[in-house]
């Protein structure tokens, strides 16, 4: 029948679209439950509307200050696995060293290994030392795996640039600082800025490998967490619809820019 | 120019470049283009020319040799501190910058404070005055190019390098910027080395060709002197096609070498030999096609005494619109060509018919028999 | 002919000494400090987690390494339930993501035309959003009283389910349905990037080749697409169970003690228990396991396409 054929045609995008609806239907629910008013301790079921959760984000204790933490740690967990790792994919693309293969396996295993195993390992290292686990710790352990992300964003980037370019810029009388200053840095600065956010996001998200290493310290996802056997208040799921729109508008924001500046100039 | 300033001279001396894996790219050799001068080197992919190029550039460090630009020896220069300019073959325009600030690009590097006005003249010179504020992207390809150029030229450089910057241009266009490059050099005055796989190209621009192979110069001269006297069966064969005969010498006659060759004999001017001349020694005899003329055996009487002759039997011809291509099979010469031009065309020169080729002596030119015959035959498949 | 200004004067000539190699060392320097921030921070800590892993004693006497082997015996002879349970639910959860982001990485790769960049930005943007709150949501979405739950009774989908073991009572929370649930939904945008990445690469015209050579669509599917795709497979489903193998979050908040993984077992020794030596033999032991799948990976496919 046409309605058959119809859908074979079509199968593969329905599917699609199905899978996206799985991965969206959480954030519905989130941004619906904020706008919940729950009779107990959690917010799982709907009671009422309101508003009030929205009028008093930082009414719940302790929150807003987990929250702040958790961007302090990601502002300078950012700053330092992009320094780090901006280097190391510059000199992964553009020379040729000995261990390379070695260098390539190291920072292709923290993508790789379960974040309970290198959460557990370097609790381990925090307690052989007697080192304070707490701001610090968290801060080490996230410019750790953070490190590995940039790389790959930095350097998909860098590989895409013509060599040329900067002996262009060697022949017209540019010095290697200047060369790197005002021709290298420039081109891949999308790519810096991609692994830069990437890194910003991983941090201020992560669990398991600050619960492991955080001591006393509170981030944002360890205050959720422990609100699941404590009571969800529903000013999380404020937080979380907020987180959403931001990351929306930033990549909104980054594509309006990428596409004025393709436009002619007078 | 006005006096005798060698400053634009470029003196490569012993140079040679052997890369860590081993590979030669140059053999050591000694090079010198006059200042002033539209220098071309020419050959196929691999042969070493774009290596040599970018040793005078500062882009790659000689092995060996000695780089010279005018009295100044520049050999260990890094490219930003030699007076030298290149215009790269896919244009290397910087993709974050507009036109203005791509040209102004080496101005500003030297410390030169006010570029626009500069700027604005090089771009009328290229023709592209409108586009200053466009980014490369939203150019054409040969748009593109004359921005290269001009980013180069503004600079005043004592030598431009251009490293095959035609290459990615069709052919209407690529005809169109080579009068345009030569029309650039003889109003600037600059000397040019110019590196491309294109013949015809070569020849049409410079005024002295370099024709390399294998890391090494083959011949040097004037495209006319490359020619019609190569010196090498590489020169011969890669320049334009050539007809090379196996022949044994004779004896000597004047200024005249006469060879053996199928049951017969050639004459050629021992001024155009350039391979040794013992009785009995071998030698690779050279005419080009379109030198020679096709004669119906029947006609063979006609032929004047001192001219070349040899016999065969026409294998195939084609109609070409200006002239007609014959391949001749000839007891000295398996697949001779002929170029015939089409002034008044014989109807009995068909696939078949016996013919003599005869030509001027003075046309022929003598190689070394050592050599390989096919040498220099097949690079146009190799550099595509 | 125009008067020819003059360039300013360069550099005099220069003295004779030997060209130096420019730059050898520049990539050590670059590489040094990162580098050495992961021997110190991912590296020595395998080393520590394995020594803790041999050591005995207690928080008040302090720990000594002894060499104590038998604890990575009693380790996993105690948990070999749980590790056996986190591939079982990693498995599952790699399929199901392969069998749901296939369509979507295909649908954004070749369907997607000026929608692409939208889909792209709502399989990017959650994201973003703190994780654990999205899977809090799921608690909402499979809760007992909620629609989804009524309508897979209904159609007696539970019945099958309990059948099967993977739900138990008319309950989808606390049940492995819902870990993997969970598992799955997770980990989908770590399947679908790099399938995307991959096929994305494919030339659309050798699906019209294929076309033009008599195939029928899925036949293209099979014997052009998938298999150009397999780089993306494969490093996409790397990406997931590796990941999803160690999870102790979706467990948690998802399942019940019947469906405890290795990580929760990890996470209660270290944390709660603070029984360090059993923990850190764990965590070797599943580091172990992971590092050999992953040494396999890089012995077949080298390590240039790795970062």
């Amino acid at each position: 029948m046409a309605v058959v054929r119809w859908f074979k045609r079509h199968f593969v995008v329905i599917a699609g679209l199905l899978t996206l609806g799985y991965l969206l239907l959480p954030n519905v629910i989130v941004t619906v439950f904020s706008f919940n008013k729950p009779k107990g301790r959690f917010n799982y079921e709907w009671q009422q509307f309101s508003l009030d959760a929205w009028k008093q984000p930082c009414g719940v204790a302790d929150m807003c200050g987990s929250l702040s933490i958790s961007l302090q740690i990601a502002v300078w967990a950012t700053i330092g696995a992009t320094v780090l790792g901006t280097m190391i994919a510059f000199a992964l693309v553009r020379y040729r060293f000995r261990a390379r293969g070695a260098v390539n396996s190291l920072i292709f295993l923290p993508m790789a290994m379960p974040e309970v195993v290198m959460a557990a390992s370097l609790l381990t290292l925090f307690l052989n030392m007697g080192a304070q686990l707490g701001f610090y710790t968290i801060l080490i352990a996230h410019i750790m795996f953070c490190l590995s992300f940039v790389v790959t964003a930095v350097k998909a980037r860098v590989m895409s640039m013509d060599p040329r370019l900067e002996e262009a810029a060697r022949d017209l009388y540019a010095s290697p600082v200047q060369t790197f200053v005002r021709v290298t840095l420039p081109i891949a600065a999308p790519g810096i800025a991609a692994g830069a956010l990437l890194s910003f996001a991983l941090s201020f998200d992560d669990f398991i490998i600050t619960n492991f290493n955080a001591g006393s310290t509170v981030t944002f996802p360890m205050f959720v967490w422990g609100s699941a056997q404590r009571g969800t208040p529903v000013q999380i799921n404020v937080i979380g619809t907020a987180m959403f729109l931001v990351a929306v508008l930033l990549v909104l924001v980054s594509m309006a820019i990428t596409n004025r500046r393709n436009k002619v100039k007078a | 120019m006005n006096t005798k300033d060698n400053s634009g001279d470029v003196r490569l001396s012993g140079i040679s470049k052997t890369y860590d894996n081993g590979f030669t790219a140059v053999q050591p050799l000694d090079l010198t283009v006059p200042q002033g001068s539209f220098f071309a080197l020419l050959g196929a992919s691999g042969c070493g020319k774009t290596t040599t190029l970018r040793m005078i550039a500062g882009l790659e460090e000689p092995s060996s040799g000695t780089v010279h630009l005018g009295d100044q020896e520049v050999t260990n220069l890094p490219p930003y501190k030699r007076p030298v300019n290149t215009v790269f073959q896919s244009y290397a325009l910087f993709p974050h910058l507009d036109i203005f600030e791509n040209v102004a690009f080496g101005l500003r590097r030297r410390g030169i404070k006010s570029v626009k006005q500069q700027v604005v003249d090089m771009l009328d010179l290229v023709q592209l005055g409108e586009q200053a504020r466009k980014k490369p992207h939203q150019l054409s390809g040969g748009q593109q190019q004359r921005v290269a150029v001009a980013r180069a030229l503004i600079n005043h450089p004592k030598v431009l390098l251009l490293d095959e910057p035609l290459g990615a241009l069709d052919l209407k266009l690529r005809r169109q910027m080579q009068l345009e490059l030569k029309r650039i050099q003889t109003e600037v005055g600059i000397t040019f080395v110019h590196v491309t796989h294109d013949q015809e190209e070569a020849m049409t621009m410079a005024d002295t060709v370099a024709v390399m192979n294998a890391g090494r110069v083959e011949q040097l001269g004037s495209p006319a002197d490359l020619y019609e006297n190569p010196n090498t069966t590489f020169v011969a064969n890669f320049l334009g096609t050539s007809n090379l005969i196996e022949a044994e010498v004779d004896s000597k006659s004047g200024d005249d070498i006469i060879l053996k060759a199928g049951g017969g004999k050639l004459v050629l001017p021992e001024a155009r030999c350039s391979a040794p001349t013992t009785t009995g020694g071998k030698v690779l005899v050279g005419v080009r096609p379109e030198k020679i003329t096709l004669t119906h055996a029947d006609d063979a009487g006609e032929i004047p005494e001192n001219r070349n002759r040899i016999t065969g039997k026409i294998a195939d011809s084609s109609f070409i619109g200006v002239s007609t291509q014959y391949v001749i099979d000839s007891p000295v010469c398996p697949e001779f060509e002929v170029y015939a031009q089409n002034i008044d065309r014989d109807a009995r020169l068909r696939p078949g018919a016996d013919v003599v080729l005869h030509w001027n002596p003075a046309h022929t030119f003598g190689l070394d028999a050592a050599q390989d015959i096919d040498a220099g035959v097949d690079t146009e498949e190799e550099a595509a | 002919m125009a008067a020819v200004t003059e360039a300013p004067p360069l550099a005099p000539a220069p003295e004779k000494k030997p060209p130096r190699k420019r730059g050898r060392w520049t990539p050590y320097w670059l590489l040094l400090p990162g580098i050495l921030w992961l021997i110190v921070f991912f590296a020595l800590p395998m080393i520590y987690q394995g020594s803790t892993s041999i050591q005995t004693g207690s928080l008040e006497d302090g720990y000594k390494v002894t060499w104590h082997f038998s604890t990575y015996w009693d380790a996993v002879s105690e948990y070999w339930p749980q590790f056996l349970r986190s591939g079982l639910y990693a498995a599952a959860a790699t399929i199901l993501c392969l069998l749901l982001g296939y369509p979507l990485a295909y649908l954004i790769a070749f369907r997607a035309g000026r929608w692409r960049n939208l889909i792209m930005i709502l399989v990017i943007a959650p994201f973003f959003t703190s994780f654990l709150i999205r899977t809090l949501a799921w608690k909402t979405i499979l809760a007992d009283s909620g629609p989804v739950v009524s309508v897979l009774n209904t159609l007696h989908v539970l019945d099958v389910t309990n059948w099967l073991g993977w739900t138990s009572g008319d309950r989808v929370l606390a049940t492995p349905l819902a870990v993997v649930c969970g598992l799955t939904y997770n980990f989908l945008p770590f399947m679908v990037l790099p399938l995307y990445t991959s096929l994305e690469r494919i030339d659309g015209r050798l699906h019209e080749a294929a076309g033009d050579l008599y195939a029928k669509p899925f036949t293209t599917f099979r014997k052009v697409t998938f298999p150009l795709s397999m780089p993306g497979v494969v490093s996409g489903t790397l990406l997931t169970f590796i990941p999803a193998a160690g999870d102790y979050v979706n467990a948690e908040l998802l399942g019940s003690t019947d469906t405890r993984m290795i990580g929760n077992v990890i996470q209660t020794q270290f944390l709660r228990i603070l029984d360090y030596p059993t923990a850190a033999a764990l965590s070797f032991v599943l580091m172990a396991a992971i590092l050999a799948m992953v040494t396999i990976y890089i012995r077949k496919s080298g390590t240039e396409d790795l970062v």
